[in-house]
C-alpha cells in the first residue's frame, strides 16, 4: 500500500510540475503583451480617477504633472517598475496564475457583474466539466460493449463497419460534424434549438432541465464522433487477449462465453485499453472545447472562442490554463488507473 | 541481404501495399485532391486567392446564393441566376453621333426565371480628360418595348493644362439609384396596373397586363458619350442580382466559395505533408539515436521527450499563434514542434531490439560513426513505418490547422477550409440554412485526412499486420 502511495505522490508531482512549466512558457510568451496591457490600463484608471477628482489646478500642466505622479505611483505600487522577467515579478505572476488570480478581463463579465477572470471561468467551468464527463461516461460504456462485441465477432459486418468509421470519424473536423447537427436537427427536422445557451435564468426551478435540454445535441455531436474510435481500441486489445493460449483453454473447459469475454478477457486487456482510451479521450479534450464554441454552449471553450474574437488576452490565459488543468487532471487520472490495473508500473518506477 | 535483393524486397512490399483497397482509395482521393490543386494553380486567378479578404474585390458577386445547380435538384424550382456580364461578352460598336465619338456595349441574356432578380448593377471604368462624358443605359424587351433607364453625365474630369493626364475614374450605378426610378416614372402608362417603381428591377421585367415575370431575351444597351478622342472606356458591366451562383455559391461576403474550396486544397496538402514529414523525421532521428546511444544520454533525450508528450498541444498552439504569428508557415512550424514526439517514443523502442543485431555491431566494430550506421543500417529497417507514420500524421496535421483556422487563429491573408469554416460559423450559417457554406469544406477536410489516412493504414496493415493500431493515430485537436 505505501507503495501504490509512493507512486501516486511522484505522479502527481510530476503531473503538477507539467502544469507549472506550461504556464511558464506560456507566460514567457505572453510576458511583454502582459506588461503592454497591465500599464495602459494603470494609465487609464489614473487618468479617469483625476477627471473626477475634485482637485483644482491652475494650469493644464500641472495637472499633467499630477497625473505622470500618480501614474508612477501606481506603476511602482504594482511592481510595473520592473520588467515581467524581473525574477520578483515573474514568480509573483506564475503565482498568481497557477492560484487561478487571473486579473481582469476587458470585455466581458460573470452573469453575477463580476470583471475577475477567475469569477468568470469558475461560472462556466461546471458547464463544461458537465459536457464533457458526461459524453465521457456514455463513450466508455458504449466502447467497452461495442468493442468486446466486435472481437468475439470478428470479420463480421458490424466489425467491418465500425472499424472503417473509426478510421475515418478520425479525419472528421468536430466543429463541422457540429455545424451539420445543427443543420440537420435545428435547421432542417427543428428538433433541437441551435444555440445551447438555456433562455431560462440560473434561477429558475426548470433551469437544470432546460441546461439538459440544450446540451442533447452537443452530446450527441461529441459521442459520435468518438464511439467508433474507442470501440476499435478496446477490440484491437480485447482480440489481443482472446487469441491467447490461457483464453483457448477457458473454452475448452466449457467456461461459458460471455463470462469468458466480459471478466477474463476485458480484465486482463484493461491496462493497454485504458491507455488507449485515454488517448483517445485527451485528444478530445480540445474538441468538446470547441463544440462548445459551435453549439454556444456556455462553457469555457466557448468563452475562449468568444476572447480570441476580441483579443482578450487575460481571459485567453485563463481559459487555456483551465484547459491545461483538465488535461493533466485526465493524465493523473490514468496514470493512477493504470498503475492500480498493473501492478508493474509503480514496481517499475 | 545484397542491395538487389533488399531492392526487389520492396518493391514486392510497395506492390502488395499498392494492391490492398484502402491504398487505391486513398490514392484515389488523393489524385482528386492533386487535381484540384493543379486546377487552383493554373485556372485560378492569383487575385481571387490574395484578395480573399478583400470585401471590395467579391462586390459584383451575390450574398449568401446557393450554388446554380439547386434548380435542378428540386423540379419546378428555377431560381434566378447571378449574371455577370463584361467587355467580353458585350457587341461593341464605335462611331460618332453628330461629331461626338460614341461607344455603345449591347449585353443580350436570356432570362428565364419564374422570380425577379434581385437588383441590378451596371459597372464602369472610364479614362478621360477635361469634358466629362455622359453615360445611358437603356433596355430592349423580350415585347419589344425599349425603356431609357439611366442617362447621366460623369463628374469633370482632371482641370490641368497638361492634355495627356486623363483621370480615371470608376464606379457603379444601383437599381435604386433615384434617377433610374425618375426616368421610369416616365414608361408607367405602358402598364395595366400600377408598376412598383421603388423596385426598378420588378418593373423592368414584368409583364404589361399583369405582375408576373416577362421570360426572354433582353437587351441592355450601354452607350457612353465620349467628347474627346482621347477618352476611353476601360470597363463595362452588367450584374443582374440572382439567387443561385456558381459551383458552389457564394458566402454572406460575397465570396465565390469554389474559390476558397480550390485554393484550400493546395494550402491543406502544403501543412499537413510539410507538418508530417519534419515531424516523423526529427522525431525517427530522435528516437534512434536515443535508442542507440542509451544510457544517460537516452534518459536525458527521453525525459524532454515525455515532457513535450504531457505538454498540451492545443493550448501552445493557441497561444504561440496569438503571439508570435498566424502565418501559414509558422502554423506548420508550431505543428512540427509538437507533432515529432510520439514516434520518437516508438522508434527508440525499435533501435533498441534493433542495435543488438549482429550486423549492427559488426558495422560498431568496423569502426563505423554512429549516425552513419544510424542512417545506413537502421533506418532503412525501419522505412516501412517512416511512410506509414507520415502518412498517419497527415490527417492529424490537417485538422489541427483547420482546428486553429476555426476559432480564428488560422492565416488571416488566405482561404482555407477551416477559415471558411470560421466565417459561417460567426454568420449561424447552420442555424440559418445555408448548407453549401458548410458542406464542402468540411468534405475537403475529410476527405484529405481519410486518403492519406487509408494509405498509412494500408502500409501498416502489410508491413506490420499486428501493428500499433492506437499508436499513431493521436491527433492533436
Amino acid at each position: 500500500m505505501t507503495d501504490f502511495l509512493f507512486f501516486v505522490a511522484k505522479t502527481t508531482a510530476y503531473r503538477i510540475l507539467v502544469v507549472v512549466i506550461t504556464v511558464i512558457i506560456t507566460l514567457i510568451l505572453l510576458g511583454s503583451a502582459m506588461d503592454k496591457l497591465l500599464t495602459d490600463r494603470t494609465r487609464a484608471e489614473v487618468v479617469e480617477a483625476a477627471a473626477q477628482d475634485t482637485i483644482q489646478f491652475k494650469t493644464l500642466s500641472e495637472r499633467q504633472d499630477y497625473i505622470d505622479e500618480q501614474i508612477s505611483l501606481k506603476t511602482k505600487d504594482l511592481g510595473l517598475d520592473e520588467p515581467w522577467y524581473s525574477p520578483k515579478r515573474f514568480v509573483n505572476t506564475l503565482f498568481e496564475v497557477l492560484t487561478l488570480d487571473l486579473g481582469k478581463s476587458n470585455f466581458f463579465t460573470s452573469d453575477s457583474g463580476s470583471s475577475n477572470v477567475s469569477d468568470i471561468i469558475i461560472e462556466r467551468l461546471p458547464k463544461t466539466v458537465l459536457l464533457f464527463t458526461t459524453s465521457t461516461v456514455i463513450v466508455v460504456v458504449i466502447g467497452l460493449f461495442l468493442g468486446t462485441y466486435m472481437a468475439e465477432k470478428r470479420g463480421s459486418a458490424l466489425d467491418k463497419s465500425v472499424s472503417f468509421a473509426a478510421v475515418v470519424s478520425n479525419s472528421f473536423a468536430t466543429f463541422w460534424v457540429g455545424m451539420l447537427m445543427i443543420l440537420l436537427f435545428s435547421f432542417t427536422l427543428d428538433i433541437f434549438p441551435a444555440r445551447s445557451t438555456p433562455l431560462t435564468s440560473p434561477g429558475d426551478p426548470f433551469y437544470i432541465l432546460d441546461l439538459l435540454y440544450h446540451m442533447i445535441l452537443p452530446l450527441i455531436t461529441l459521442v459520435l464522433l468518438s464511439f467508433t474510435v474507442w470501440s476499435f481500441v478496446v477490440r484491437y486489445f480485447v482480440s489481443r487477449v482472446l487469441d491467447e493460449d490461457y483464453i483457448q483453454a477457458k473454452r475448452v473447459m466449457g467456461i461459458p462465453k460471455r463470462k469468458i469475454l466480459y471478466s477474463h478477457a476485458l480484465k486482463n486487456a484493461a491496462p493497454p485499453i485504458l491507455t488507449g482510451i485515454v488517448t483517445a479521450l485527451i485528444a478530445s479534450i480540445s474538441g468538446s472545447f470547441i463544440v462548445e464554441a459551435v453549439f454556444d454552449w456556455p462553457g469555457v471553450g466557448k468563452l475562449l472562442y468568444d476572447a480570441i474574437i476580441v483579443m482578450d488576452i487575460p481571459l485567453i490565459l485563463g481559459s487555456t490554463y483551465v484547459f491545461t488543468l483538465i488535461y493533466v487532471m485526465t493524465m493523473l487520472i490514468a496514470d493512477l488507473l493504470y498503475a492500480y490495473f498493473d501492478p508493474r508500473v509503480k514496481m517499475s518506477s | 541481404m545484397t542491395a538487389s535483393e533488399s531492392a526487389s524486397n520492396f518493391n514486392l512490399l510497395v506492390r502488395r501495399i499498392l494492391h490492398t483497397k484502402a491504398a487505391i482509395s486513398g490514392f484515389f482521393i488523393l489524385g482528386i485532391l492533386t487535381a484540384m490543386t493543379i486546377y487552383a494553380l493554373i485556372a485560378v486567378p492569383l487575385d481571387s486567392f490574395s484578395q480573399w479578404n478583400d470585401p471590395g474585390f467579391w462586390i459584383d458577386y451575390p450574398k449568401s446564393a446557393a450554388p446554380s445547380w439547386v434548380n435542378s435538384l428540386q423540379p419546378g424550382s428555377n431560381l434566378p441566376n447571378h449574371i455577370i456580364l463584361g467587355l467580353t461578352d458585350a457587341k461593341t460598336q464605335n462611331s460618332s453621333l453628330g461629331g461626338i465619338p460614341t461607344n455603345s456595349f449591347l449585353f443580350n441574356l436570356d432570362f428565364d426565371y419564374n422570380t425577379y432578380p434581385t437588383d441590378f448593377i451596371f459597372d464602369y471604368c472610364l479614362r478621360y480628360g477635361e469634358i466629362p462624358p455622359v453615360i445611358q443605359v437603356d433596355v430592349t424587351r423580350p415585347d419589344g418595348k425599349s425603356f431609357m433607364i439611366y442617362n447621366s453625365p460623369l463628374p469633370s474630369g482632371a482641370q490641368s493644362e497638361d492634355r495627356s493626364s486623363l483621370t480615371e475614374y470608376c464606379s457603379r450605378i444601383f437599381s435604386t439609384d433615384d434617377s433610374i426610378r425618375d426616368n421610369l416614372q416616365l414608361y408607367t402608362n405602358l402598364f395595366d396596373y400600377s408598376p412598383d417603381l421603388s423596385l426598378p428591377q420588378k418593373m423592368i421585367f414584368s409583364q404589361i397586363d399583369e405582375e408576373v415575370v416577362l421570360r426572354g431575351k433582353y437587351q441592355f444597351n450601354i452607350t457612353y458619350y465620349l467628347f474627346d478622342t482621347e477618352d476611353k472606356v476601360e470597363d463595362t458591366k452588367v450584374i443582374l442580382g440572382g439567387k443561385v451562383y456558381g459551383l458552389m455559391g457564394t458566402d454572406d461576403l460575397r465570396r465565390d466559395l469554389s474559390i476558397g474550396i480550390f485554393w484550400g486544397a493546395p494550402v491543406a496538402l502544403f501543412v499537413g505533408l510539410t507538418a508530417a514529414i519534419s515531424s516523423v523525421t526529427i522525431g525517427m532521428l530522435y528516437g534512434l539515436l536515443a535508442g542507440y546511444k542509451g544510457g544517460r544520454f537516452d534518459e536525458a533525450l527521453m525525459r524532454v521527450n515525455d515532457l513535450v508528450i504531457s505538454l498540451p498541444t492545443f493550448v501552445f498552439l493557441v497561444i504561440l499563434s496569438i503571439t508570435i504569428g498566424s502565418s501559414i508557415y509558422l502554423i506548420t512550424l508550431f505543428l512540427v514542434i509538437f507533432g515529432w514526439s510520439g514516434i520518437a517514443r516508438v522508434a527508440r523502442s525499435l533501435a533498441l531490439q534493433i542495435k543488438n543485431l549482429q550486423y549492427v555491431e559488426a558495422s560498431k566494430l568496423m569502426g563505423e560513426r554512429d549516425i552513419k550506421i544510424i542512417l545506413r543500417h537502421i533506418l532503412p529497417q525501419l522505412l516501412p513505418l517512416t511512410f506509414a507514420s507520415i502518412a498517419l500524421a497527415v490527417p492529424a496535421a490537417i485538422l489541427a490547422e483547420a482546428t486553429l483556422s476555426f476559432i480564428g487563429l488560422g492565416d488571416p491573408s488566405i482561404p482555407t477550409w477551416g477559415s471558411i469554416l470560421h466565417d459561417a460559423n460567426t454568420a449561424s450559417a447552420a442555424a440559418r440554412g445555408l448548407w453549401w457554406w458548410i458542406l464542402p469544406p468540411g468534405i475537403m477536410i475529410a476527405s484529405a485526412g481519410v486518403s492519406f489516412a487509408l494509405i498509412g493504414s494500408a502500409i501498416e496493415s502489410v508491413t506490420n499486420p499486428r501493428g500499433g493500431g492506437s499508436q499513431s493515430k493521436v491527433r492533436f485537436t
